[in-house]
């Protein structure tokens, strides 16, 4: 019998379960998922947690309800992987063997990394939203609040999610207008970045809608500390930006347990091809999603795409036949822009968001880089197409390499 | 792709600005870099951090984050944002002739 062990029952593992286990020979592989919780959390929910358009019952579900039949769910901690004894130890120090193994570990926030964000004030003046502890919490906050200083502060890059701090900031506008305070409200963005976001043209169209929705922007800031007492962030160069309510998107990281393997980077991510998803070094061990090195966005779609990439290869690897498949960097993101639009973008490691229409050219129904309302509901569609489509490994009437065709460059 | 004017000599550049061609970099062409950059001298300490950069970048293809640069290169954070104000590593891979470190994204 051959072991495929997969860690991580989050977008990447499940999708990876439910692609692979009903093509792999059941006399012959066992195919084994491993995480620490019976529950699946709809990462890209969290973001609408705190204004109340989602409740915390509309992004959870049960992770087995996902999994395909034949597939074992062991709910435990990992503690190590022993990649040269292909050999994965979990916390209670039994031993999993595997022939090939998959690392969809993901990355969480860890606010301990970050000088004075968790201390008496953590989530009573200073929350994040990437948790759903963070989102609830925030949500309960923001009900009772009366206006003042909000900062949002991702603190250091990579992000999940890069644009979900520019997303939190539209929908906070919109919010408080609707709440009647927004002239009570000072909304900005204290960020790492020169600008609202990485890539040229969409730094500079959400840069424009930051500027008409009066979202104040204060780039290159290396936060050195968060001073609780005096209500202030400190930067590495003494700047110093004064919050009542600060939204932060701490340090993102990868698994302790990639780093407990020394199979990780400084951020405990694992060094991968770029093109094959093979972890670097280690010819029986692939690695999907959020837990990668690579210079994609660490986004939902990013491991959708990744996801097809992966299962051709991952058929003609086992055996012994090159790989046919070669990931392109592609990422797909709804923004939320508030007042029930939205905006699309479409890009990959080469090619920046461009404007367009998608997935049809010329017709769309969405349009690229532009704000629609047909957007707005594209995003909240997602929910369903991911719980119903995306998790249960089937195909979405697009491509995983990007296309070109309905954009203008 | 655009070009900048380094010492008369017109050097292509990537889309950030940055040298598009590590041959065309040399020590004097970062000097210059840097005084684009609003750095007008280039310590020993610079130095240690630009050599280091263009070794990672070498050997692994892309340069160090900041947090890498901190804890590899000797050099406290603070330190790294008064040598390279606004951005260290940023800053540093466009003084060293690399592209922009890759994590931005």
């Amino acid at each position: 019998m051959k072991h495929l062990l997969i860690l991580g029952g989050g977008t990447g593992g499940t999708m990876m379960a439910n692609k692979l286990a009903p093509v792999l020979d059941a006399r012959e592989w066992q195919v084994t998922i491993v995480d620490n919780s019976e529950k699946h959390y709809y990462q890209p929910g969290f973001l609408l947690v705190p204004f109340g358009i989602y409740s915390m019952r509309d992004v959870v579900k049960p992770r087995r309800q996902y999994l395909p039949a034949g597939v074992k769910l062991v709910i435990s901690s990992i503690d190590h992987i022993e990649a040269d004894k292909n050999k994965v130890v979990l916390s209670d120090q039994s031993i999993l063997p595997y022939d090939y193994l998959i690392i969809a570990t993901g990355a969480d926030i860890h606010p301990e990394q970050n000088e004075g964000l968790v201390d008496d004030e953590w989530r009573k003046s200073k929350f994040d939203f990437y948790t759903p502890e963070g989102a609830d919490q925030l949500s309960k906050f923001l009900k009772g609040w009366e206006g003042g200083k909000l900062v949002v502060n991702p603190v250091e890059m990579p992000i999940k999610c890069p644009v979900a701090p520019l997303e939190f900031l539209f929908l906070a506008d919109a919010y408080f207008t609707e709440k009647g305070i927004r002239d009570k409200v000072e909304l900005r963005l204290v960020t790492p970045l020169s600008g609202a976001f990485t890539k040229p043209r969409a730094s500079q169209v959400l840069g424009e809608f930051l500027e008409r929705k009066k979202i104040e922007v204060t780039p290159d800031f290396g936060l050195a500390r968060v001073d609780s007492k005096e209500k202030k962030l400190v930067a590495w160069d003494d700047i110093e930006i004064g919050y009542d309510l600060l939204v932060s998107v701490p340090t993102n990281m990868g698994d302790p347990c990639i780093g407990r393997s020394d199979l990780g980077n400084e951020l405990n991510y694992v060094p991968t091809d770029k093109e094959t998803l093979l972890a670097k070094g280690h010819d029986n061990i692939f690695v999907i999603g959020d837990a990668t090195d690579l210079p994609s966005s660490k986004a939902g779609s990013v491991v959708h795409f990744q996801s097809e990439v992966l299962f051709e290869n991952f058929l003609e690897h086992i055996e012994k036949r090159p790989m046919p498949a070669h990931f392109d960097g592609h990422t797909n993101c709804f923004i939320e822009s508030g007042f029930g639009k939205g905006l699309l973008i479409d890009f990959n490691y080469e090619t920046e968001p461009l404007p367009g229409e998608f997935p049809l050219p010329g017709i769309g129904p969405l349009s690229l880089l532009k704000e629609s309302s047909m957007n707005h509901y594209g995003k909240l569609m997602f929910r369903w197409v991911y719980w119903n489509v995306l998790l249960r490994g089937l195909e979405l009437p697009m491509g995983s390499a990007m296309s070109m065709a309905g954009k203008r460059v | 792709m655009g070009t900048i004017n380094i010492l008369g000599k017109q050097l292509a550049v990537d889309a950030d600005g940055n040298l598009a061609n590590r041959s065309d970099w040399n020590e004097d062409v970062a000097r210059e870099l840097a005084k684009q950059e609003g750095i007008p001298n280039l310590t020993s300490q610079h130095w240690t951090i630009i050599n280091y950069m263009r070794k990672v970048s070498e050997k692994e293809g892309s340069a160090p984050s900041i947090r890498r640069l901190t804890k590899e290169s000797g050099v406290d954070t603070k330190t790294l944002y008064q040598l390279f104000p606004k951005g260290p590593a940023k800053r540093a891979a466009k003084i060293a002739g690399l592209p922009k470190p890759v994590g931005c994204i």
